[in-house]
């Protein structure tokens, strides 16, 4: 299957990418490209494969639920453009 | 004497301890290597006030008699490494004036040692790429590339990448050695592109934490320097367990340098048949062959393996590590930290931000990894790419039944000019051919130079090994370097 450009449009969207309607053609062409590549996946044999999501075996450890870190705002707020008493600003967002 | 710039770490530890020179004039003689080359573009910060810093230090505990493993020895670090009070770029514009308030654990391990940082290595944006050519900070130029007789560049050489920076400066004696990182090939690559040695330790010897994570589960640290025993040293220092990377393994890490005792009697050494891929230069092959002849007369046993998924490794890839990617960088909004373009409300702010923010490249990954996790293609794409993985992981498990390390070349070319291949992306990411399946099945793979190609240019042979059995990569990287002998300086170096 060919992505068209409405939807690469819609992906640009759920990336949260601007891209100008004009870009979306030759993006799409670039994004088919791989797309088609990747397609040779379809070869492989994967009945009754578990998907890999990590390659440590080992299950994800364990610690108390105790606060080890923090209590310094203004070092987390340090690199915001925009940060007023320790919060981070961002445009309005409720009307 | 040697020039200070030319010594190996091991050779200026000794140094060092025998009061022949010290960290402060050793350092100096780098930053002023450094200033002389800026037209390689390798460092995109120079940190020399806190690197005499750091060497005073250093300094002061060899009058003492209480120098640490790495004492003095100035090092690059690439700009992935989070460094506290020094910026941080990714090689990103959008994390324009970023400057983190916390170290990376691997340079705070590093420093511990006594390390001494002249830098922030440039790279690939976000590490995405072969030939460190998507650099919001430029292009780093090989220090392989010819020039004429006025000092003009013929030709622009790629360090390869996306540890460019790290290969260029370790290369061109701009640095005792370096930090990489590796995610399907970012150290061996560029290591073989510049002849010196990169060592891709296995997922989870080296934290992650305080590196900005490009693909989670194939995003690993090492080393890149111009001797095995340096990166022996030079791991050391940098792995280990670490409670805040929930994916650290808590394992002993071994002195790998005593590791290197030549002797490789009655090893088996697979070597994968698919690797013959079509097209490969023959001075490839003939320089692979090579390879296994040395480690024949070393007393190892040449073992012909299979690996039959490998030409799925990099499709699989593809799929995996933008699909990460875009959940990652999905933090790069504007709002804590970084480059800022203001919109009509949020999301206008959120979207400005990142069209501006982020280069081609690393757009085309997100917008991958995007598509590859939306509502009705994560089955088909994702979840496939995940079951193939295991696939070829499962390959590897079924190798080292017959044999207890693997030998590949490293890339399927040389290096090649800046401005070539960069039309068609697929011809870009074949680069990594031969190094991604390490990334997909966790495990341990090392460069080493080991000849020239007929252009005069280094080639690398690639050695693999067992989950965590660094020091028998290390050992076996070892007898190739002797085998192989002395290789010659780039031309830039004098």
């Amino acid at each position: 299957m060919s992505l068209d450009k409405a939807t690469v449009a819609k992906i640009a969207h759920l990336a949260r990418i601007k891209v100008p309607d004009s870009d979306l053609e030759q993006l799409a062409g670039e994004l088919n490209t791989i797309m088609h590549w990747v397609e040779m996946l379809g070869e492989v044999d994967t009945q009754n494969v578990e998907p890999m999501t990590s390659v440590v075996a080992a299950n994800l450890r364990r610690r108390p639920d105790a606060v080890t870190d923090g209590g310094y705002p203004e070092k987390v707020v340090a690199n915001a453009t925009d940060a007023t008493e320790n919060f981070f600003s961002v445009p309005k967002v409720v009307e | 004497m040697t020039k200070l710039t030319h010594l190996t770490m091991a050779d200026a530890l000794a140094g060092l301890a025998a009061k022949e020179f010290t960290a402060v004039e050793l350092t100096q003689a780098h930053l002023d290597a450094m200033a002389a080359t800026k037209e390689l573009n390798a460092y995109i910060v120079e940190t020399p006030d806190v690197a005499l810093k750091q060497a005073a230090d250093a300094d002061a505990r060899y009058a003492k008699g209480e120098q640490r493993a790495l004492d003095g020895l100035p090092l690059g670090i690439k700009d992935l490494f989070c460094t506290e009070g020094v910026q941080t770029t990714a090689a990103s514009h959008i994390l324009d004036g970023f400057v983190p308030p916390y170290e990376s654990t691997v340079t705070t391990q590093l420093f511990r040692d006594g390390a001494v940082m002249l830098g922030k290595l440039n790279l690939d944006e976000f590490a995405m790429g072969s030939a460190n050519i998507t650099s919001h900070y430029g292009p780093v130029i090989s220090p392989w590339s010819p020039k004429d007789e006025a000092g003009n560049f013929t030709r622009k050489l790629v360090p390869g990448g996306s540890s460019g920076g790290s290969a260029a400066a370790v290369a061109a004696r701009l640095a005792l050695g370096a930090t990489g990182t590796d995610t399907g090939g970012s150290i061996r690559q560029p290591a073989s592109f510049v002849g010196i040695v990169g060592i891709k330790p296995t997922y989870g010897r080296c934290s992650r934490w305080g590196i900005v994570a490009f693909a989670s589960s194939l995003d690993q640290a090492g080393p890149m320097t111009r001797t095995v025993k340096d990166a022996a040293l030079m791991l050391r220092s940098m792995a280990g367990y670490d409670p805040k990377d929930s994916t650290s393994i808590d394992l002993p890490v071994p002195d790998y340098a005593a590791a290197l005792t030549g002797d490789i009697r009655g090893l088996r050494v697979g070597i994968p048949k698919e690797y013959r891929v079509d097209g490969m230069p023959a001075e490839i092959e003939k320089l692979w062959q090579q390879g296994i002849e040395w480690l024949k007369a070393a007393g190892a046993t040449p073992v012909e393996i299979s690996l039959p998924h490998t030409k799925y490794a990099l499709p699989a890839y593809y799929i995996v590590a933008p699909a990460e990617a875009s959940s990652n960088l999905a933090r790069y909004d504007g709002v804590r930290f970084g480059l800022r373009v203001e919109g009509k409300d949020l999301k206008e702010m959120y979207e400005n931000t990142r069209a501006e923010g982020f280069g081609a490249e690393v757009k085309r990954r997100i917008m991958i990894g995007t598509y590859v996790l939306s509502a009705g293609y994560y089955d088909a794409y994702y979840l496939k790419a995940q079951k193939v993985r295991a696939r070829i992981a499962e390959d590897f498990t079924k190798a080292y039944e017959q044999c207890d390390v693997i030998l590949t070349p490293t890339a399927p070319s040389a290096a090649f000019g800046i401005g070539e291949k960069m039309d068609d992306p697929i011809a870009m990411y074949l680069n990594d051919v031969f190094t991604v399946p390490a990334n997909l099945a966790g495990l341990p793979g090392l460069s080493v130079p080991a000849g020239l190609s007929s252009e005069g240019l280094p080639l690398g042979l690639q050695v693999l090994g067992r989950p965590f059995d660094e020091a028998t990569v290390l050992k076996v990287g070892h007898v190739i370097e002797q085998a192989a002998g002395p290789q010659p300086l780039p031309p830039l170096v004098s």
